[in-house]
């Protein structure tokens, strides 16, 4: 099972004119590891993440994700996958009730399920009191965990997070990082992006992204062995400066 | 199907949420068709006239109590010469000069015909021709027998005109314009509202960020734009059965043919103008240009309908343009239906044309939706 693959990333290349967003990157990612996509601001982080989850088209190169091909089968790959953006992505007008309703609807959960998932998840973050009101209204940091919790309603294989912890508090962030860790340990792969450093020791493994390229890829205890450093922080600046 | 109804009913739920989305469905409507309606109207009032009468007969004081008894005229009688007459027009004072020739009495029994000279300040082309249409009514229903001479004068020009008309006023009897002008703001209440709410709603979702959220799940691009645009088309009726209301109850339009027809064709109208606006909307990156864009839709579709201006006078070229127009289809088969009582074989190149339109659009606007950037 440890070795089992379920991203596979060969060569994939994204243009944008005469810019090249992202210089053909290769790496595999493992069922249930929690993989870090490390990278400086405009590294190409998501633009990579976004040609994984089908809605970017790469200018070459391929990618394999739950097993699909996502060029050929974007909308099977679709429905393996959660995606929870730095944007926030739930509907503001909308409560926290009606946004579970909809997202779980849109999955084709069942409306039976939907329920059932609904009190779970309500009562899981503890919000009760606030389950009929807007979404918009609520704290920065509780519309996080929401929104992580409501991309995985539908109980995805691999679950891809685009600086999910951007702007939260630290005792917020590391809630954020236990739910993350317990979905790992139910067997959920998460494909995470973030530039918080400290971060990146939570993860199995990292990749570090510097100007569209993958300069390293290994679990953080190597990566600070290989750079003789004591903390990831000080891996990616040595990282950064090197290729200056 | 299931799918389907989930994002309707989120949809309906975000419409209603938006506090200023109530009043702009039923207060606005009702006010702009109240206060249009009265407001464009090319019905002419307080037309000022100058009888300058140098007959001093009975018929021709008989005919000056015609107009003075006529709710559209202002007679004035008062001058005593032409030139009198004539410089009160060029003051702005009257609008009309009608002027009874000597001798207008004998010569009408003698020979059975007379010339009345007529004439009209035509700065306003328009307004000149409804007045000479009120003119010509009046002396006719006098008498038939008199044929008037109109002499158009605009500014220093004045060109003479020898016309004889013979008005009748055929599906609106009165010659009432809110019975002409109801219908036709009500097609574009229709038609305004619905095309920007499309509009403003998809490149709204992609400036908040929940786009993307949507084109990672595997939703089908049909469903989610069925979805988007259903709770419109069902709006778009609303409006129109408001209107229709207001047009019955408060303007009193007569409703001479089937309402099914002006139903059917609103139905397969509204797909065409959600067609155009979510072509817009997935063209365009923020809620600005989307409205830029549709406004500028909007007025050529508005200039060109044919409701304010008649296309007839339109030049050539342009008639042709119009024929691209949707609005014009739909004013030509709202006040075809609702004041000559057309049926659905009338109506059949209209049902056709739009149709084919929606079609055209829905394809162009459902190919520019990109799930994949």
């Amino acid at each position: 099972m440890e070795q089992e693959n379920i991203i596979q990333v060969n060569e994939l290349t994204k243009k944008f004119g005469d810019f090249v967003a992202v210089k053909g990157i290769s790496f595999e990612v493992k069922k249930g590891e929690i993989f870090g996509f490390l990278g400086a601001n405009g590294a190409g982080k998501t633009t990579a993440m976004k040609m994984l989850i089908g809605i970017s088209k790469p200018t070459s190169g391929m990618a394999i994700v739950a097993g699909l091909n996502v060029a050929q089968s974007a909308n099977e790959v679709k429905k393996n996958i959660g995606y929870m953006s730095q944007k926030f992505s739930l509907y503001d007008d909308l409560t926290i009730k009606e946004n579970i309703r909809f997202f779980g609807g849109i999955y084709g959960l069942k409306p039976k399920t939907i329920q059932e998932k609904t009190i779970d998840l309500i009562q899981r973050l503890e919000l009760e009191k606030v389950a009929d009101e807007r979404v918009g209204q609520l704290p920065l940091g509780w519309k996080q965990k929401l929104a992580f919790s409501v991309a995985l309603l539908h109980e995805p294989k691999i679950v891809f997070l685009d600086e999910p912890t951007g702007g939260v508090d630290p005792v917020t962030r590391r809630q954020f990082w236990e739910m993350i860790d317990e979905e790992a340990h139910n067997g959920t792969t998460i494909f995470v992006t973030t530039h918080y450093m400290d971060e990146a020791e939570y993860c199995n493994r990292v990749s570090i992204m510097v100007d569209g390229k993958i300069e390293a890829l290994d679990t953080p205890k190597k990566l600070k062995e290989q750079f003789k450093v004591s903390s990831m922080n000080d891996v990616f600046l040595k990282l950064a400066r090197n290729i200056e | 199907m299931q799918l389907l109804l989930y994002i309707i009913q989120k949809e309906f739920k975000q419409i209603f949420r938006n506090k200023g989305m109530l009043p702009l469905l039923t207060i606005m409507p009702i006010m702009q068709l109240l206060v249009l309606s009265n407001a464009a109207s090319f019905d002419i009032k307080n037309i000022k006239i100058a009888i300058v009468d140098h007959d001093h007969s009975q018929m021709s004081r008989e005919l000056q109590s015609k107009f003075e008894a006529s709710p559209y005229f202002i007679v004035t009688s008062e001058m005593q010469t032409a030139k009198q007459a004539d410089m009160a027009m060029q003051n702005g004072t009257i609008d009309v000069i009608l002027e009874f020739p000597y001798q207008f009495e004998q010569n009408l029994i003698k020979d059975g015909l007379v010339h009345l000279p007529v004439r009209i300040n035509a700065i306003d082309g328009a307004t000149a021709g409804v007045e000479n249409v009120y003119i010509t009514e009046v002396i006719r229903s006098f008498s038939q027998n008199i044929l008037t001479t109109v002499s158009h004068q605009s500014g220093n020009q004045s060109s003479l005109l020898s016309v004889e008309t013979i008005p009748s006023f055929w599906y609106n009897k009165t010659l009432n314009y809110k019975t002409y002008m109801v219908p036709g703001i009500l097609v574009l209440l229709v038609t305004m509202l619905t095309l920007f709410l499309s509009a403003m709603n998809i490149v709204r979702e992609k400036e908040v960020g929940t786009l993307e959220q949507i084109n990672v799940t595997p939703i089908k691009k049909s469903q989610f734009i069925i979805g988007k645009l259903f709770p419109f088309w069902v709006i778009g009726l609303v409006v129109l059965t408001i209107g229709l209301l207001i047009a019955k109850l408060v303007f009193n339009v007569p409703f001479v043919g089937n309402i099914g027809l002006v139903y059917l064709f609103t139905a397969l109208y509204l797909l065409l103008v959600l067609g155009l606006g979510l072509f817009i909307s997935n063209n365009a990156q923020t809620q600005q240009q989307a409205m830029f864009v549709a406004w500028f839709f909007m007025v050529i579709f508005i200039l060109m309908s044919g409701l304010f201006t008649p296309i007839d006078s339109m030049p050539i070229w342009a008639q042709k343009l119009t024929l691209l127009n949707p609005i014009r289809y739909f004013v030509e088969m709202i006040r075809m239906v609702m004041l000559k009582g057309a049926g659905l074989k009338e109506i059949q190149l209209h049902l056709v044309v739009i149709s084919a339109y929606a079609i055209v659009v829905n394809t162009l606007a459902v190919l520019s939706y990109r799930k994949i950037s």
